[in-house]
This record gives structure tokens, sequence and C-alpha cells, in this order.
């Protein structure tokens, strides 16, 4: 094996890792819808937030347009506080409702924005006013219970 | 009769307390051994042709069992992960299954694994034998140091490798899970894709995996040219230092794997 041979072979297995990376980065990673629109931040505000976690998608209408910055609880109200990053090229009115919710039944849980008809728009670290809680199977099915109880009472 | 019980519990003892010793004498050895090849790696990278033609030897020549094995793998994670999916309706993530166990843990382990058969052995037995043919002692003759001559290369040359073994591995698995899951199976691409690009995270993923592939290579590189280094010079004794390659290089790397995997993905939830 001389020389020359090995260069262009060792140079090919390089090449197939530099085009490895690549393929990771932009193709199956998500480094290019991370890098290329950094956004603006919005706050919002839940009483429950179910299984929301950070870096969850937010979407409008079912469009991602962006993502979940990071999550903390506000130890006066004991509200949990979202802060949203949306890419910059969406803006949302300011009565625009934010409401966590879940995709598919064992799905992963995102928060969708539903625009509303105010001509003002939210600026970078505002707060969306309107927000609807996550959905609790347990509270719900609590509620359902006592509603049926509270039915059968009435008809005796 | 209790002097013959004693004699035995002696022996017993004596055998214990030398397997003891030897196994710290050798650790010993090897700890000296590791830093004497990395302080005279400085060399593998000024003649770095040496190093290169170790790149050819390790990486290139493992790349089709490492295509072809990494293919393999993608298409029945594919086939098995569709199996289990589809009884929860979810047969969509597949992409998710195939990509994160790929890149995360199959990729690194039976890349490293793959390349501790295929190169680490060969590094073994070929260090071996230069060392049982006289080669390395007539080096020292004509003040060649062997451990920057033929060592540091062989190290460097199958750590540069690694990395890029273990991402040549993921990526054709997930190629093959795409071949199986998309082509053969008719999930719908876009969901396949999708659903992998937003779970897959290129720093706590993908660079991970880089990172334990990395880690990967350095242990089965340093464990082959030690027990070649080591050897005793006859044909016996290089048979055997390349089987305590492939088995010392295997534990290693799942042993590492498991703590990698602690410090890299505790408390995230998942």
């Amino acid at each position: 094996m001389n020389r020359s041979a090995i260069d262009l072979w060792v140079g090919v297995f390089v090449t197939m890792g530099i085009a490895a990376v690549f393929f990771m980065a932009l193709k199956v990673g998500n480094l290019s819808s991370f890098n290329s629109a950094p956004g603006y931040l919005l706050e919002a505000r839940f009483h429950n937030i179910g299984g929301l976690k950070a870096r969850a998608p937010i979407k409008s209408s079912g469009v991602r347009v962006g993502r979940v910055e990071s999550i903390a609880l506000d130890t006066e109200s004991y509200e949990a506080v979202v802060t949203l990053r949306i890419e910059e090229k969406f803006s949302f009115t300011r009565d625009t409702i934010a409401s966590i919710l879940t995709s598919g039944l064992l799905g992963e849980q995102y928060i969708g924005l539903d625009a509303g008809g105010d001509p003002t728009m939210l600026k970078t670290g505002e707060r969306i006013a309107k927000t609807q809680d996550a959905f609790v199977m347990e509270k719900l099915i609590g509620q359902f219970m006592f509603n049926k109880a509270a039915e059968g009472g009435g008809g005796k | 009769m209790p002097s013959q019980a004693e004699s035995g519990l002696a022996w017993w003892l004596r055998r214990v307390g030398g397997t003891v010793v030897d196994a710290i004498v050798r650790l010993g050895y090897a700890s000296r051994f590791a830093a004497a090849v990395l302080t005279h790696s400085g060399s593998a990278f000024r003649r770095f042709p040496l190093t290169l033609r170790e790149i050819y030897f390790a990486g290139v020549l493992s790349l089709v069992i490492i295509i072809v094995s990494g293919t393999f793998v993608g298409m029945v994670l594919g086939l098995q992960g569709y199996d289990v999916l589809e009884r929860y309706g979810s047969s969509e993530a597949l992409g998710v299954l195939v990509s994160l166990s790929l890149v995360r843990e199959l990729g690194p382990v039976v890349a490293a694994l793959l390349f501790a058969s295929r190169a680490g052995s060969a590094i073994t037995a070929e260090i071996g034998l230069m060392k049982a043919t006289e080669q390395l002692s007539a080096m020292e003759m004509m003040a060649v140091d062997p451990i920057a001559r033929v060592v540091a290369p062989r190290f460097w040359g199958g750590v540069i490798s690694m990395p890029i073994l273990g991402l040549l591995f993921s990526t054709m698995g997930i190629f093959g899970g795409y071949l199986v899951g998309v082509k053969l199976i008719g999930i719908d691409a876009g969901a396949f894709w999708g659903q992998m690009q937003s779970a897959v995270d290129f720093q706590r993923d993908i660079l991970n995996g880089v990172v334990k592939s990395l880690v990967f290579g350095a242990a089965v590189c340093l464990i082959a040219v030690f027990e070649g280094y080591d050897a005793p010079p006859t044909a016996e004794g290089v048979s055997g230092a390349t089987t305590r390659t492939v088995v010392a290089s295997s534990l290693a790397i799942l042993g590492l794997d498991f703590i990698l995997t602690v410090f890299m993905f505790r408390g995230l939830g998942l």
C-alpha cells in the first residue's frame, strides 16, 4: 500500500465522517431549526401545567411557532410561569389564548396559541393574559363522578 | 488431620493473595504504560503519515463491517420496533425509537465492540508479533523508541477512527430503519423524519454519542496496545494476548457505557 492510496482512502473515510455529522445535525437532529431563528420571549401563567416540559413545542393551528424555554414556579401566587420562545416571523395579538394540549392519546404535551382580534401585538417579555390549564385526567373523572352522583341524588 | 486442613486453607489463601497482587502489579504496569503512550503521543502528530497509516488500517478497513452491521441493526430495530409500537397505535414514532436507540447507545457500543474485535485484535497481534520477532528490541538498539514509533501512532489512529465509525454506524442504522419503516412497511416518511427531528437533540443525544465513541476508542486502543506490548514473546503468548484484548475491551466498553450513561442522562426525566 503506497502513501497516496492511503491518503486517498483516509480522505474518503474522514469525508464520510463529516457527511455523517451533517446528516445527524440536519436530518436527524434539529440543529437547523434551532439556530436559525432566536425569536422573542413571552410569558404565560398556568395553575397547572400537567406534564409539560421545557423544549416542548408551541403550536398555532397545528403549525410549530416556537418552543418552551423554561418553566418556573412563582412562590407568591403558586402559579407555574412558563417562558415561551416564539420565532421572530410570527407575532400574536394581545388577546391570544394559550392552552396546554396533548397530541394524541398518549402523546407529548404542547402549548397551543389561539390568536384573537386585538389590533396590538404582543412584544418580547410581555405576558399572555388568557390561559387554559392542562387537562388532568383525575380531576375530570372526579368531576364526572360528582356530577353523576348529583344527578342520581336529584332524581330520587 | 487439622494440619492438612490448615495447609489446604493456606494454599487457598496464598492463591487468592497471589492473584490479587499480580492483578495490581499488572494494573500499575498498564497505567505507567498508558502514561508513557500519552507523553510520547507528540511524535504521533509530528510524524502524521505514521498515524495516517494506522487510521487506514483501523478505520478504513473496518468500514465494511461497520456499514453492513449498522444497516442490519437498523433494519432489525425497524421491524421489532414497529411490531411493538403498532400495538399502541403509534407506529409513526418508529423514527424516534430507531434514531434515539442508535445515536445514544447502539451506535457507540456496537461499533466499539466490532472495532475491538476487528481492529483491536489486529493491533495486539501486530505488536505482539513484532515483540516476538524482536523487532521492538531491534528498534531500541537503533535508539528508536518503540512506544513513539509503533505504539503511539496505533493508539491515536484508533482514537481518531472510532468516533467516525460510531457516527457511520448510527447513520447507516437510521438509513436501515428508514428502509424497513418507510419503504417496506409504509409508514409516512414525513412523520418518520419529523418526529425524529423533534425528539433528537444535537447536543444531548448526538454529541454525547460521539463522546461515548471517543472514550470507548481510547479504552479499546489502550487495552490493545498494552496487551500487544505485554504479550509473552511466543506464538501461544500472542494468541492469548489477542483473546484477552477482545474480552477485556468488550467488558471495558460495557462497563464504561453504564458509567457514561449515568452521568449523561441522569435526571433528565427520561
